[in-house]
């Protein structure tokens, strides 16, 4: 233990705490600007700073272990004067277009510019003039509103392995961008948005698609429907003051009946149906010894796009069964359009999704045309959702309770702590015990599968088989994950798992790249447990229970894996090259 | 086979005609097959023209020229005597101990080296004393880091030593980069023996095994010498496994740095070599604890680790005795500016400027005078010329303003512009900023933006206090040295010349004519003889007229580059 001192007040704590966080510890409150909670400090900003008494040197809090005896003062005239001057000096190569930007009132640097009261700009305006990139149609690279934190290159090289984002120049013209200087779609990006969730200003963005949907809203012509990822349920509330976590599926649907959507579908029922699937896809693997095992999950479209490009070899491993949002949209078209008689040419259909990588997934191969037409029309994030709630001037508090279209729309717990890291295994596993042995595990039976540790290895026990399984989330855990496997192909020795689910972004979609702003793994951890909330006050936790799959499976796609399943809700694998020419 | 080497001292040997004179004399005497002729870049002596030093005798011959090359070669190399008459001189107040070797041995020679000692002081470090002897001998020397910092060697090496760890590293930074400096590339290329041997010193002593030269790529000469050191050393068991018979093992690798002032910065150079872009990181952890690939690392200038064979032969009581109180033994200095003798010195620490400006760089080059001096490059500042006795040490400099730095010293006439100059070295510092912390980054291109507008009589009263804003933001928020110092020109030149930024602001006047917007050239009638040499000289035709009417100069056209000022014979032209 460090005994120290800050602003006169002693602190105790554990040997290696950065001065920050020791001061935090006190109640003291040093201002940050490059920082984030989930990244290592890359103390870019300069606005941490604080005076050691003892070497008489400024230091930076977020980056700097207190030492035994350090006379820290976090707080005095020249500190404020030095801190104010870099955010003034920031600004003054900041284009502060603040009204046009997309994160005009959530952005952190307009939140320090106004605490420091900042009400003139004083040194010469430095205008960058970079050319924007928007060629993803997915995640926008605004350079010009870049302030060089470096979260979003830390979190794409460190966290997700990655690499496509880089500095390039230096000096003042130092700038972010797609390693090489090439277009981000012609890179490794994986479409995760990471990146965008840990920006402090508008400098990366989704690509918004709320005016498309407008368009498409108030088109007579247009049957609009929707659905809403599970993830999306527990973080929407954030954008309404709500607490952490708070669980607000029924005012989600209220709200999109009120944005004019004829139908309201729940990705939770989608998940379900790739439970129903990719259980049995495993069984005929694990029991059947049909097809390579591991069994890999492909329900994440980072993942998906991250295996493409960097671990082509697996692509026989992976479950063809498509992601919830992409049954759910090709059901919409076929099988909704055939039960209430609609033209399906006619059917727009717009996701809401945790993901930016889901904008991707939707035209990502000719599968996702299944039923003849784009399956989903537009997907959006859950920060694009709250911004069109807003817009349309809806009491989001105020609503109601809504519910959900029965068809499409009633899902079991199984299908909504997909959306946590371990919610597809454990989805999948309650399934598969039920299909090996004819009877349902408690519901607790596989909680070993949940939370926040990188790599989470465990082995389930089903009428004597050992399942062993492994879960890994945030795409920088994978590595390890497949190089294991890789290496007992390559030895021909017992393959180290049986089933194995990755998620790209860390703490799966709860901390997904379309949340809203800030999160941390305290938030994360808040997001996951209204997901298991959800599914404790569900009358069903079994994807096979559900009583609209039995019906789905009925009256339209007889069986899983069935002929028509195959054609509407499987998929396929292709090598992609990591560099696009 | 013995040598000659050759100096142009200042630059009158352009095209190598005395190298090749030498060599042919050599050739009619017959004796080419034993002589090796050796160009150095530093041989202590300056401004003499071309210089020849015949070793091992120590004949020092300077001011030749090409006439003189046979008789020196028959009489003086040939027949190995002294011609009196045209034997140098030069005596000064140098101490030599860096430099001690160089331009006195075959830099390409290991024999040379060991001759003069060479090697000796690794020796009694791996055979005579045991490591906390050779610590506690360091300690007792007093040397501090000549890369800028000063910090005491022993307790850096002593932090690495105490660190453990399964892997530790040894790097020498020869990434010298501030402009005007060069001492770093004459040790290496005169005396690379003597740094490589402060490097297996250091690698005995924290317990090292790999230890890197990094050299920046622009010096060619240094990176070939150095390689032919470790060749050698490798040859002759200082090298490689079990060296000298000891348990000690070591190997180098040399590592070119691509041209980025800021991989100065050991952080940022650590960076580099482990193949990541060159950025400086938070310090602690500080190399010696975290350094290369996370491991113990001890990170030592060229100039630095040169000093320590010495303090193992000679003792650190021996080098404790030369020196001020606080700063031991000798500091190499990159003489230049307005000054008669420009080039290396070295010299013991606590002498004073004037000491080196007038007694050992012979006083101002012309008819100005000495206005100030700037020491320590981009990351220095000016001392104005009522501080000339100030003794020279790392405190003393600090205290007025700038920095020892790594030892660039420029003398600064009364034909200097302050403001051109603090504009000087914030332009160095923007080009090299890393762009990494928004202080340096964004605060130095600021900075440079003011110091603009003032140089062109466009800034305002209030536009000082904004400089000194950003500058003291800079300097205390900035990551690395490269920010914290980069606004040092601009705060020591306002700290003691305040008044001529006031003239550039107020009067829209450079006093010393150096800032080109304020300057206005006119043809004063009554002095000017209509001779046209202005007007056939001007670039851009802003004189305009004719012999018989005379002529004007048109300041719109005008672009104040000074040549009908320069061309006038008849002083007909004033510029103010």
């Amino acid at each position: 233990m460090i005994t120290a001192n800050i602003n006169g007040i002693p602190v105790k704590v554990r040997r290696g705490t950065t001065i920050l966080d020791a001061a935090k510890k006190i109640n003291i409150k040093i201002p940050v600007l490059c920082k984030h909670p989930d990244l290592d400090s890359t103390a870019a900003c300069g606005i941490c700073v604080v005076k050691n008494a003892g070497s008489g040197k400024f230091l930076r809090a977020c980056c700097t272990p207190i030492e035994e005896g350090m006379n820290i003062t976090t707080h005095d005239n020249e500190l404020h004067e030095v801190r104010k001057t870099v955010i003034e000096l920031i600004l003054s190569n900041h284009p502060n277009d603040c009204l046009q930007c997309a994160r005009n009132n959530n952005c952190e640097l307009q939140k320090l510019a106004a605490d420091f009261g900042i009400r003139e700009y004083p040194f010469h305006q430095l205008k960058k003039g970079l050319q924007p990139d928007y060629s993803t149609k997915i995640i926008n690279l605004v350079a010009d509103k870049c302030i060089l934190c470096g979260r979003c290159i830390n979190v794409c090289q460190n966290i997700q392995n990655v690499w496509a984002l880089s500095f390039l120049d230096r000096g003042i013209k130092t700038r972010i961008s797609a390693a090489g200087d090439i277009n981000l779609a012609d890179s490794p990006c994986i479409k995760c948005g990471q990146c965008s969730a840990h920006c402090p200003t508008g400098a990366i963005a989704e690509y918004d698609e709320t005016e498309k949907t407008w368009k498409a809203l108030y088109d007579p012509d247009k049957y609009c429907v929707v659905q809403i990822a599970p993830a999306v349920r527990v973080a929407i509330g954030e954008a309404f003051g709500y607490p952490e976590g708070e669980n607000l599926t029924g005012k989600l649907y209220a709200a999109l009946r009120k944005l004019g959507f004829k139908a309201v579908f729940d990705t939770s029922f989608g998940a379900d149906l790739t439970v129903m699937e990719e259980a049995t896809e495993f069984i005929q693997r694990f029991v059947h010894k049909k097809g390579p095992l591991p069994l890999i999950t492909s329900c994440c479209p980072s993942w998906v796009d991250f295996m493409e490009k960097y671990y082509s070899d697996m692509i026989e491993h992976f479950s063809t069964a498509k992601s919830p949002q992409a049954m759910v949209g090709v059901l919409s078209k076929t099988y909704y359009a055939e039960q209430n008689n609609i033209d399906p040419s006619k059917i727009f259909m717009v996701s809401i999704m945790p993901c930016t990588a889901k904008k991707y997934e939707i035209t990502r191969s000719e599968e996702m045309f299944a039923s003849g037409y784009q399956d989903i029309d537009v997907s959006l994030t859950t920060r694009e959702l709250s911004r069109m709630i807003k817009q349309a001037g809806i009491d989001f508090v105020g609503l109601e309770d809504g519910k959900p279209d029965h068809i499409l729309g009633d899902y079991t717990g199984a299908g909504v702590i997909f959306g946590a890291t371990g919610g597809v295994m454990e989805a999948a596993l309650r399934t598969a015990h039920y299909y090996i042995t004819g009877e349902n595990a408690g519901i607790m039976d596989f909680e070993s599968v949940r939370g926040l540790k990188g790599v989470k290895e465990t082995t389930v026990e089903i009428d004597g088989n050992s399942i062993k399984v492994a879960i890994a989330h945030g795409i920088g855990n994978v590595e390890y994950v497949l190089n294991k496997i890789q290496k007992a192909i390559a030895e021909r020795k017992e393959i180290p798992y049986h089933f194995v689910e990755v998620m790209a972004c860390p703490g799966g979609c709860v901390g997904g790249g379309g949340q809203p702003y800030g999160v941390t793994d305290k938030l994360r951890i808040s997001r996951s447990q209204g997901l298991y909330l959800d599914d404790e006050k569900q009358d069903f936790h079994y994807a096979h229970e559900n009583p609209y799959i039995k019906k789905l499976y009925n009256d339209f796609l007889g069986k899983p894996l069935s002929e028509k399943s195959h054609k509407l809700l499987h998929t396929f694998y292709n090598p992609r090259p990591l560099y696009r020419k | 086979m013995k040598v000659i080497l050759l100096k142009d001292t200042d630059g009158k040997d352009r095209e190598g005609l005395f190298h090749d004179k030498v060599l042919d004399a050599l050739q009619k005497e017959g004796i080419s097959d034993k002589w090796k002729l050796v160009r150095v870049v530093d041989i202590g002596i300056y401004n003499r023209g071309v210089a020849l030093k015949i070793l091992p005798a120590g004949f020092t011959y300077t001011d030749l020229t090409e006439e003189d090359i046979p008789g020196i070669v028959r009489k003086s190399i040939k027949e190995g005597k002294e011609i009196k008459e045209k034997i140098s001189s030069v005596k000064d107040k140098q101490v030599k101990i860096v430099l001690r070797n160089c331009g006195v041995i075959d830099p390409e020679n290991i024999e040379s080296y060991l001759e003069t000692g060479g090697y000796q002081g690794l020796k009694k470090v791996l055979f005579e004393y045991k490591p906390e002897e050779s610590i506690e001998e360091l300690k007792i020397s007093g040397l501090r880091g000549r890369g800028g910092g000063g910090f005491p060697l022993w307790m850096k090496w002593n932090f690495a030593r105490k660190t453990r760890s399964d892997e530790k590293y040894v790097i020498c930074n020869g990434d010298e980069g501030d402009p005007g400096a060069y001492m770093d590339r004459s040790v290496l290329e005169g005396d690379p023996h003597s740094v490589l041997e402060g490097m297996l010193v250091a690698g005995y002593l924290v317990g090292a095994q790999k230890g890197y030269f990094y050299i920046r790529a622009e010096y060619p000469l240094a990176i070939s010498r150095v390689q032919k050191a470790v060749d050698d050393a490798q040859e002759y068991g200082l090298l490689g496994n079990n060296i000298l018979g000891s348990d000690f093992s070591f190997s180098i690798e040399i590592r070119l740095g691509a041209g980025a002032f800021v991989c100065g910065e050991e952080t940022a150079l650590i960076a580099s070599i482990e193949g990541k872009r060159g950025y400086p990181s938070p310090r602690p952890p500080y190399p010696s604890v975290k350094g290369l690939w996370g491991r113990p690392t001890v990170i030592n200038n060229v100039e630095t680790l040169a000093n320590v064979p010495v303090i193992f032969t000679k003792g650190g009581k021996w080098f404790s005795k030369i020196g001020s109180p606080t700063s031991k033994g000798t500091k190499v200095f990159a003489l230049t500016g307005k000054i008669k003798n420009s080039g290396l010195v070295e010299v013991p620490m606590g002498i004073t400027l004037r000491e080196i400006i007038y007694d050992i760089g012979g006083g101002m080059l012309n008819s100005y005078d000495i206005k100030a001096v700037q020491t320590g490059g981009p990351s220095g500042g000016v001392i104005s010329k009522e501080h000339l006795d100030t003794p020279v040490d790392y405190e003393n400099l600090q205290k007025l303003g700038s920095i020892m730095g790594s030892g660039g010293m420029i003398v600064i006439d009364e034909s200097d512009c302050m403001v051109d100059l603090a504009k000087f070295y914030m332009n160095f510092c923007v080009d090299e900023s890393c762009g990494k912390c928004a202080p340096c980054r964004i605060g130095t291109t600021q900075m440079l933006e003011y110091l603009d507008s003032i140089s062109k009589g466009k800034a305002s009263q209030e536009d000082i206090a904004k400089l000194k804003k950003i500058a003291a933001a800079v300097k205390k928020a900035s990551l690395c040295g490269l920010g914290q110092t980069a606004p040092n020109p601009v705060l020591s030149t306002l700290r003691y010349f305040e008044e001529e930024y006031l003239e550039h602001i107020r009067d829209k006047k450079c006093r010393a004519g150096k800032c080109k917007e304020l300057l206005e050239y006119t043809i004063i009638q009554e002095k000017c003889r209509r001779c046209s040499l202005c007007f056939r000289n001007c670039p851009v035709s802003a004189i305009s007229g004719n012999n018989k009417e005379g002529f004007v100069i048109d300041n719109e056209k005008c672009i104040k580059c000074g040549n009908c000022f320069e061309v006038c014979k008849f002083e007909a032209i004033s510029r103010g």
